[in-house]
């Protein structure tokens, strides 16, 4: 008979172990789903993960994607990660995400067409700032009322998914676009566009955010009394309240630096690569970070990678799209696998297998 | 703007049809986080079943196979969150996420060949006798089967978990885990089991959306349902009835405001499409500020029970 034996402290080389074998599983779950599609499953999985990075004749543009689709996943993934070792669940990333890109075009434009070198720092600030905000509310209501933080966030997606529209349709919409929904384009003002900074490489701010934000959280966590406090506060509630946390800021700190760096994924995106505020601006990024937080096992480097290979299935996924017919949904299927797998395989880190012989009862 | 249009009694039995999907899917729920498990992956599963319906619906013509297969569906898909936290042993709150995620993407890759078309219409099943009666006649009696099937399941799950001995050992699970164990109670094949109800409820409120409510199927169709069903089952402080007037207040508020869409009233449309979210937040404050914590939530929700012994 087999049984699982609760270990003392979590396995260390199960903890780094877990992702890649996870990876490996999804491949092999995934190979099975495209074979079921009709898909040759072996041209697929090269499509999507070999040749983005290695085909002669995509590399060149598949190559800088890899940093700009990583940059907003990295950002958000490390501000959901600080929450989620504490125990707060923020999943309404994506509204954050939202609001950030808001704030900042709003603000943006509210000083078109002045061309000033201001402009784009001041963007910058005011999208960190929307995301914050919008963080804001399910934190203080939490802390206020204690209400749940997860349905709160996630509402806060859909209002703000409301918002984007009508500021894609009337208030933020482009005067000269022909009475077209979307704002105009940021990424064509000088003052407001966040450009490619080293040529044929994808680095633009938000890459440059996103290993800043990597960096600071490895020291936060690693060595700041709040981190400790964080990991403190996830791992006994109890015995981090006789230790002197106060858990109320904590929320409001891990909630708020959540938002402001979704609200920067935002800003950094609608300057650059999205170029406009639109009615499908929200690409789901806020949520695929979720997967890209629990990868990378909610430490700062592995979110890096995690976040460079959800990347990687992006661009792969459309590659496999224009080359293969793969469905884009099926990118999301084995998105969601991914997580499951790395989920199930978490016993190995908690746990001992071990195999016991039957006792007498 | 012309208030007159809206005709109260189309109004309100249009309510009840917006409120069935909703109504099922949170039911189902508070089942399972009555058991002790908190499983977020409502929306997928509503998607799945909505999904497993409108195809099966389409391709048999048969709306009622169409059902049967949405909660198939929803609970098949139950099911492997079922395996992941009875078995693996993983946190819950991400698990559910992970079944969303997934779910809406296998939705939308199951039902790339079926958006546009119509699925075959689902009969009203008018209740002979009362069907004609002025004003409550076209209200309550003269709706689909699926709508009679939410409000007994909610008398159901009400007698059930009441007065069943059943019953009394799934709240005896979800009450203390670890008592009922050393009782001798099955734990985890109980809580299999309403994970399992909870999906296939899930799946039947999501085929009521694609089958009944709109009737077709788009990508996303669920549009937050799932989501709304879980803040359902804390606005009913996890009691059957409650369910009822919760879904049919936020089944009003949908109703209310498609309607006033269509009546050209003067809010931003964006306005009035947000307001089920607010509302949602709006009553999650009001319900969680006046009990202080002291919460009526089962006391092992979220909880991973490993029996040790």
């Amino acid at each position: 008979m087999i049984k699982f034996v609760k270990r003392p402290e979590p396995s260390k080389a199960w903890t780094i172990a877990t992702p890649i074998l996870a990876v490996i599983l999804t491949m092999i779950l995934g190979g099975i789903l495209f074979a079921l599609m009709g898909k040759d499953p072996f041209a697929a999985i090269r499509t999507i993960f070999w040749d983005p990075l290695f085909n002669d004749q995509f590399a060149a543009y598949s190559r800088p994607q890899l940093l700009v689709k990583a940059a907003p996943l990295i950002l958000i993934a490390i501000g959901l990660s600080l929450g989620f070792k504490a125990g707060i669940w923020n999943i309404g990333a994506e509204g954050q995400y939202i609001m950030g890109a808001l704030a900042g075009a709003a603000v943006g434009l509210a000083f078109y067409p002045t061309d000033a070198w201001w402009i784009f720092p001041l963007m910058v600030i005011a999208g960190g700032i929307g995301g914050f905000l919008w963080a804001m509310i399910p934190a203080i209501l939490k802390t206020r009322f204690n209400t749940n933080e997860i349905l709160v966030s996630l509402m806060l997606v859909y209002i703000a998914e409301q918002l984007l529209a009508s500021a894609a349709l009337s208030w933020l919409r482009n005067p000269e676009g022909n009475g077209f929904p979307g704002s105009r384009n940021l990424s064509q003002i000088p003052a407001m566009s966040n450009p490619e900074l080293i040529a044929g490489t994808g680095t633009h701010w938000g890459v440059v955010a996103a290993f800043a934000a990597v960096v600071a959280a490895y020291v936060l966590i690693n060595k700041h009394m709040l981190g400790f406090q964080i990991r403190l506060t996830g791992e006994s509630p109890r015995a981090a309240r006789f230790a002197g946390v106060k858990d109320k800021l904590l929320v409001l700190f891990c909630l708020g630096v959540a938002g402001a760096l979704s609200g920067l994924a935002g800003l950094f995106e609608v300057t650059g690569p999205a170029g406009q505020i639109s009615i499908d601006f929200g690409a789901g990024y806020g949520f695929t970070a979720i997967i890209v937080a629990f990868l990378g096992r909610l430490h700062p480097v592995g979110i890096l990678l995690a976040g460079l290979l959800l990347a990687l299935t992006f661009i792969g996924g459309e590659l496999a799209q224009f080359m293969l017919g793969l469905p884009s949904a099926s990118i999301q299927v084995f998105q969601g696998m991914l997580l499951m797998t790395l989920l199930g395989m978490d016993i190995f880190v908690n746990y001992r297998l071990m195999i016991v012989k039957k006792e007498a009862v | 703007m012309d208030f007159g249009s809206i005709n109260p009694v189309v109004l309100l039995a249009s309510l009840m049809v917006a409120s069935t999907p909703i109504l099922m899917a949170a039911l189902g729920e508070m089942v399972v986080e009555k058991s002790g498990v908190l499983n977020l992956g409502v929306e997928g599963m509503m998607i799945t079943g909505a999904v497993c319906g409108f195809i099966v619906a389409v391709e048999t013509g048969s709306p009622t196979l169409g059902f049967i297969a949405a909660a198939i569906g929803g609970m098949a898909l139950s099911m492997v969150f079922a395996l992941l936290t009875q078995v693996f042993l993983t946190t819950q709150v991400p698990a559910g996420l992970a079944l969303t995620l997934m779910g809406v993407g296998l939705a939308s890759l199951l039902g790339q060949n079926y958006q546009g078309l119509k699925p075959p219409p689902v009969s009203d099943l008018n209740i002979p006798g009362l069907d004609h009666l002025p004003v409550i006649g076209p209200i309550l009696f003269q709706h689909d089967m699926m709508v009679y099937v939410s409000l007994l399941s909610i008398a159901g799950v009400w007698a059930f978990l009441k007065y069943s001995r059943a019953g009394l050992i799934l709240r005896a699970v979800g009450e203390n885990h670890s008592a009922a164990h050393a009782l001798g109670y099955p734990v985890r094949m109980v809580r299999v089991m309403a994970i399992g109800f909870g999906g296939a409820m899930a799946g039947l409120g999501g085929a009521y959306i694609s089958l009944v409510r709109v009737p077709q199927w788009t990508d996303g169709i669920t549009a937050g349902y799932g989501w709304i069903a879980l803040a359902i089952v804390v606005f009913a402080s996890w009691k059957a009835w409650r369910i009822l007037i919760g879904a049919y207040l936020f089944g009003g508020i949908t109703v209310l405001q498609l309607n006033l869409q269509a009546a050209g009233a003067k809010v931003p449309v964006e306005l009035l499409s947000m307001s089920p979210f607010l509302a949602t937040i709006v009553v999650l404050v009001v319900i969680s500020a006046r009990r202080h914590g002291a919460s009526n939530a089962p006391a092992m929700l979220g909880r991973i029970f490993h029996a040790s012994h």
